[in-house]
């Protein structure tokens, strides 16, 4: 096939907009033709072809009707998910994972506002994502008409950007648009609103469109005095730390990170939203800081002399009490967002800029700087570092009436599925666990609500990565609280040979509420029983509901572990069924908690490496 | 309290001014006055937005608009390099053997008289928002039964502008 200029243009037009190069490149190629006397709906349908959509998740209805019916004969695939708040999520699991922008798109009115938890999760984890919504036709607007919501007013808070498209003509453009929005600078969501008869109009096509965004110019380059000023303070520096947030992972830096921590041989913490961006294994590696991080990795943060911090954004549960945080630290703060910069924590050199640039540029920067004899010694700091580690380990108690631990169960699923699957997870203890106790080596390997703390996004999620990445194992690790807000889209999956597997860390409670609720509101467990109870609070034996029925009557297989013993063959069981979905109900103890802790608001000094235990730091070693 | 001044050029579409709004109500910023109108490009509207911010929430202040799309240029016009005036109508009560001092006052402070009958008597004035205090605390006395005073418009002195050739810096884009 020859390929004519235009062609290759509007072929690579579609690369950049997406970021990687299609896969289905005939479609973006005959769909990027241009047409006469098309509707809207096909514009809108033909522009999705032409920037190298693969899948979107959604539910029709009333105003978007339109846009289905081309939809139909498309190449563009449509999940037909259970609620829009799946669809939202499986775009942000099918976009953390594969590193496209994720689509999703739902009528007007409870479609729309179904969206909005999705968006402000995509928002806060700063995750490309397209979301498409009909909207009553544009003479109704503002009559409160039948399922009409004013979605681009409720959404400008918790989107990059949004749009009303007002007439037909300009959908290829504001697609484009979008598009390119949400994938460059920092990522984000972007949602395209259309009134019912822009899609029914009749309108031309052409392919690429124009961008029209003159106040829209991300700063991707680094300034190379700031990046020469950095790599001189971490040459200089005593008891560097590398702060490595989420950043890293979407700009797809992390072998300039490998080389970064390899040529500085500094310590390396990776946020919620960074772990996998840096190897577990890696001796340089002290885990995750925050709230429920290493002593290790809290600590070194806390006595470090220059924080590096790589795309991350001294989020309240990294820092703790603001004023107390790194008293003695210098930072060096690079992220693509100038907003980020000097927000909650002083930055004093401030680099602005793409993560992968601005780290390899460090990389350069700090070579001329050992080569002319400004090679630090960190000999003592690793000392020091080596004893947190060796004294307070990541760790756990098994329950004291014998109950399965959840944390051997989450270590024990890392440890069988190993470091090529992917996991997502919800919100809560589960999910710390998660963070802690399964070893990341690879980028795109965890999946997880970090900035909003979205409870069900496990499943939706996984299901959107198993869709963008069909041959990778994906584990839905998931709490019974979580588990009970979104599960109805694994009939989804098992409809439309998604084959997830979940992992149901069934307490019956809302642990991490219990959890505080044990240690700050003297154990009155108000409201955070799920199980059934009889009239003292124990719980009933009848199991409401019951994970195992629930996933059969969900079309998938369904098993169930209780006890130590039969923790290895269950995962391995659900390992080897590959043409379902899977759910084990692991019911775990109620009482295991997570820890390390810094209860919130307080000071990272004050983290507690179990409960009632304060690490000792050793007075004046550093 | 310290005030600063913003000068906004944005894309004139709808829903701009809703997203600026919105922004300073969700990041907790204080907005003193707003004043949006066009300018001498169809395209763009200029707002003019004073802020009451210490110096560091003003940082936060600009870049949080700058991510905004439709935002192009910010510049902070201070005191001494910009021009800045708002525009008061004021109704006073003015009878007869009153009205000979509402017109003093008036002239004063280079005033006009808009409307005027037996009671009252409605006043334009312009100025920096300083004059237009003063004016009202002497007018206040003789009975102010109605104002309308807008938000404060401003440019910067000399020969340079926001747009086109010789253009003024803008409040830095990277930190």
């Amino acid at each position: 096939m020859t390929t004519t200029p235009t062609e290759a243009a509007s072929r690579e037009a579609a690369e950049a907009l997406t970021g990687v190069e299609t896969t289905a490149r005939s479609v973006a190629e005959s769909a990027a033709e241009p047409a006469t006397g098309i509707t809207g709906a096909q514009s809108l349908v033909r522009s999705l072809e032409a920037v190298g959509v693969e899948v979107i998740f959604g539910i029709p209805g009333g105003a978007i009707l339109p846009a289905y019916d081309p939809l139909f004969d498309s190449a563009v695939r449509h999940v037909l998910v259970r609620h829009e708040q799946g669809a939202g999520h499986a775009a942000t699991g099918y976009a953390q994972a594969t590193g496209r922008v994720g689509v999703c798109i739902a009528t007007s009115g409870p479609g729309a506002t179904n969206l909005v938890t999705p968006l402000a999760d995509a928002y806060m984890d700063s995750v490309p994502m397209v979301a498409i919504t009909g909207q009553v036709p544009s003479a109704a607007i503002g009559t409160d008409a039948f399922q009409e919501a004013d979605i681009r007013g409720i959404t400008m808070p918790v989107t990059k950007h949004n749009f009303l498209v007002t007439t037909a003509e300009e959908i290829p453009q504001r697609i484009a648009e979008a598009f390119h929005l949400a994938s460059t600078g920092r990522p984000g969501p972007v949602l395209v609103d259309i009134p019912k008869d822009v899609l029914q109009a009749t309108t031309d096509f052409s392919w690429p469109p124009r961008l029209d965004l003159p106040g829209y110019k991300p700063t991707t380059r680094p300034h190379g005095k700031q990046v020469r000023e950095a790599a001189t303070l971490i040459a200089g520096a005593s008891r560097p730390v590398l702060y490595v947030g989420g950043g890293v992972l979407k700009a797809q830096a992390t072998e300039e990170l490998a080389a970064l921590a390899e040529l500085t041989g500094a310590p390396v913490v990776t946020t919620l939203m960074a772990r996998g961006a840096f190897p577990d294994s890696s001796p340089q590696h002290l885990g995750m800081p925050g709230m429920h991080g290493t002593v290790a990795a809290v600590t070194a943060l806390q006595k470090s002399d220059v924080i590096v911090a790589l795309g991350a954004r001294f989020d309240d549960r990294v820092t703790g009490q603001l004023s107390s945080f790194a008293p003695e630290a210098l930072v060096v703060h690079a992220d693509i967002d100038p907003a980020e910069i000097g927000k909650n924590r002083k930055a004093d050199v401030p680099i602005v800029g793409d993560a992968k640039e601005t780290i390899a540029q460090l990389v350069d920067a700090l070579r001329a700087e050992h080569a002319a004899g400004r090679t630090p010694d960190l000999a003592v700091w690793w000392t020091q570092l080596d004893d947190w580690r060796d004294r307070y380990p990541l760790g756990y108690d098994w329950p004291e009436d014998g109950a399965l631990s959840p944390q051997y169960v989450i270590e024990r699923l890392g440890a069988i599925a190993g470091p090529d699957a992917i996991y997502t997870s919800g919100v809560g203890q589960h999910q710390m666990w998660a963070a802690q106790f399964i070893k990341y080596e690879k980028p795109g390997t965890w999946l997880n609500s970090g900035g909003l703390g979205t409870m069900g996004y496990s499943v939706p999620a996984a299901m959107g990565a198993k869709y963008g990445m069909p041959e990778t194992t994906v584990w839905a690790i998931d709490g019974d609280g979580c588990f009970q807000m979104t599960n109805q889209e694994l009939a989804t999956c098992a409809i439309e040979g998604i084959p997830i597997k979940v992992a149901v860390i069934n307490n019956g409670n809302l642990g991490m509420v219990r959890q505080w609720q044990t240690l700050f509101y003297e154990g009155r467990y108000s409201n955070t029983k799920l199980h059934a109870q009889e009239a003292d609070g124990t719980p009933k034996k009848v199991r409401i509901p019951d994970f195992v029925a629930l996933a059969e009557a969900l079309g998938c297989v369904g098993l169930r572990c209780e006890s130590k013993d039969d923790v290895d063959a269950v995962i391995e069981k659900a390992m080897a069924i590959n043409d379902a979905p899977v759910v084990i109900d692991f019911v775990v103890g109620a009482d295991a908690q997570v820890w390390p802790m810094v209860a919130a608001g307080a000071s990272n000094d004050a983290i507690l490496a179990a409960r009632d235990l304060r690490p000792v730091f050793g007075e004046g070693q550093v | 309290m310290t005030r600063h001044t913003l000068s906004v050029l944005v894309e004139n579409k709808s829903g701009v001014l809703a997203r600026v709004s919105a922004l300073f109500s969700r990041r907790g910023f204080n907005i003193e006055s707003l004043a949006v109108g066009p300018t001498e490009n169809p395209d763009l509207s200029r707002m003019t937005i004073v802020v009451d911010a210490e110096s560091q929430p003003l940082e936060q202040i600009t870049k949080q608009l700058n991510k905004l799309i439709e935002i192009i240029k910010i510049v902070e016009l201070d005191g001494g390099a910009a021009v800045q005036r708002e525009l008061l109508l004021v109704k006073v009560r003015a009878p007869l053997a009153e009205r000979t001092q509402v017109l003093q006052t008036a002239e004063l402070f280079r005033a006009h008289v808009i409307d005027v009958n037996t009671d009252t008597v409605t006043l334009e004035a312009t100025g920096t928002p300083d004059k237009l205090q003063a004016l009202l605390a002497v007018l206040a006395p003789l009975g102010i039964k109605e104002m309308a005073q807008s938000g404060t418009v401003a440019l910067g002195r000399g020969p340079r502008a926001m747009s086109g050739a010789g253009t003024l810096r803008p409040v830095e884009r990277s930190a």
